[in-house]
């Protein structure tokens, strides 16, 4: 039997496709229309309770949580694919470090972002406030700044390997790069700038794109 | 070489850590930062954490931040000792944990530490509580709370019927939000109730719980 994943045209569901095919894993996926309201139905609440995407369906296991999905597939297939999770538990520390960065200091901003700026019909008031906007890209600076510093030291976030922690910033990155004229935020960070290259270029990320565009 | 950890006994992330490291029964130093002379916004701090946040583990010569992460090495590095945090042997399991560590992170802890914020810290300042943010809050946790009282009727804890990660990671700020009036949100459910009752009267959390005061008993 084949995973199902929820949602693939969201951001967060993203994250999960890139790892799964990473992983050479075989996966279906079950379009869910957000801007219809479709995960706040009774069904998808089911399924996944608080209502947000993605959320997958494994045989009779199911998971939810973009990051805990992808840490139980790079887990699960270790010895298949692409090596996620680092070769010891020193590398693993470092990679759940960098995940909890993105979770905590990356995402908020990147979100916020990407609904006020491109998404607004997802707001209660379907209006995007300046003032928000303003906060999340000053926050996103200093964070952006540390990650320069970071990786003019080491080619991918959690060392010199490609990892879970890079992964997580491909969706949310992807927009501020191509769709909101905030492209400098990456662009004009040198190693931020070759590291967003590396990431976005390889085989996993554009077959995401290619398949599960986002609706803009 | 003992493991440190730099940060504060009364911050709710250091003693996410702290908790942690006593239900593995892990020797440690807890190397203060003072944090209201901004240390862990200058150097040599922010060497060990460019984001200038507490806390920092330091383990030989791996150093780490972000709480959730260090909970997780501890629990991995030491998972043969004491309670089984992470359900190692148990794949499925192990990612259940996973799961719901990232509901606290993701909807728990956010509803809940701006509520903790306006009681604890605003008066610190010299300001009333924001009733807007708190009852703002106030109705993100009720949704949050309504689906942990749902689940926690099925099983004893969050990720099944066992004590993982996923429980403990709830326990700092949950202290701090039952000295608040918004407590009864807890209380007037009886399973969420009873699972605060559980995982808060754990020995490790108790060795740590009595460093966690912000000085109200001093006040009036």
């Amino acid at each position: 039997m084949v995973v199902k994943v929820y949602g693939p045209h969201c951001a967060s569901a993203k994250r999960v496709l890139v790892c799964l095919i990473e992983k050479e894993i075989e996966f279906e996926v079950v379009p869910i229309n957000v801007l219809e309201g479709e995960h706040k139905n009774p069904e998808y609440l089911k399924l996944q309770p608080f209502g947000t995407i993605p959320v997958i369906q494994d045989g009779d296991y199911t998971l939810y949580e973009s990051r805990a999905i992808m840490r139980y597939y790079a887990e699960k297939y270790r010895s298949q694919g692409v090596e996620l999770l680092g070769k010891t538990i020193e590398e693993k520390g470092l990679i759940e470090q960098w995940l909890e960065v993105e979770a905590q200091n990356y995402h908020p901003s990147a979100y916020n972002l990407t609904v006020h700026v491109l998404f607004p019909a997802l707001l209660a008031d379907n209006t995007p406030n300046p003032k928000v906007i303003e906060e999340s890209e000053a926050k996103l600076v200093k964070v952006l700044d540390i990650y320069e510093e970071r990786l003019s030291k080491s080619k991918y976030l959690a060392g010199d390997f490609f990892s879970l922690a890079d992964i997580s910033h491909l969706p949310f990155t992807d927009y501020i790069v191509k769709y909101m004229g905030k492209e400098y935020l990456i662009k004009d960070r040198k190693h931020v700038s070759a590291w967003w290259d590396d990431i976005s270029s390889r085989p996993s990320w554009k077959k995401v794109l290619e398949l599960y565009s986002p609706p803009i | 070489m003992a493991l440190k950890i730099y940060g504060l006994a009364m911050s709710t992330n250091t003693t996410r850590a702290m908790i942690c490291l006593h239900e593995k029964e892990v020797d440690f130093e807890l190397v203060p930062v003072n944090v209201f002379a901004s240390e862990h916004k200058l150097p040599p701090f922010l060497n060990k954490n460019p984001f200038g946040l507490i806390p920092v583990l330091e383990d030989d010569d791996l150093t780490l931040f972000e709480s959730r992460a260090i909970t997780s090495y501890v629990a991995e590095k030491f998972k043969e000792i004491g309670p089984d945090l992470i359900r190692h042997k148990d794949i499925k399991e192990a990612s259940l944990v996973k799961m719901w560590t990232e509901v606290e992170s993701h909807y728990y802890d956010p509803a809940v530490s701006p509520i903790i914020y306006e009681y604890f810290v605003a008066p610190f300042q010299g300001q009333e509580p924001n009733k807007t943010v708190i009852e703002t809050n106030m109705e993100k946790l009720k949704i949050v709370l309504d689906v942990y009282e749902a689940k926690l009727s099925t099983t004893k804890y969050l990720a099944g019927d066992f004590y993982s990660l996923a429980d403990l990671s709830h326990i700092s700020e949950t202290h701090y939000f039952m000295q608040t009036p918004c407590a009864s949100m807890i209380n007037e459910r009886i399973h969420v109730k009873a699972w605060w009752e559980d995982i808060s009267s754990r020995p490790a959390f108790q060795k740590v719980v009595g460093g966690m005061t912000f000085g109200q008993n001093d006040q009036k």
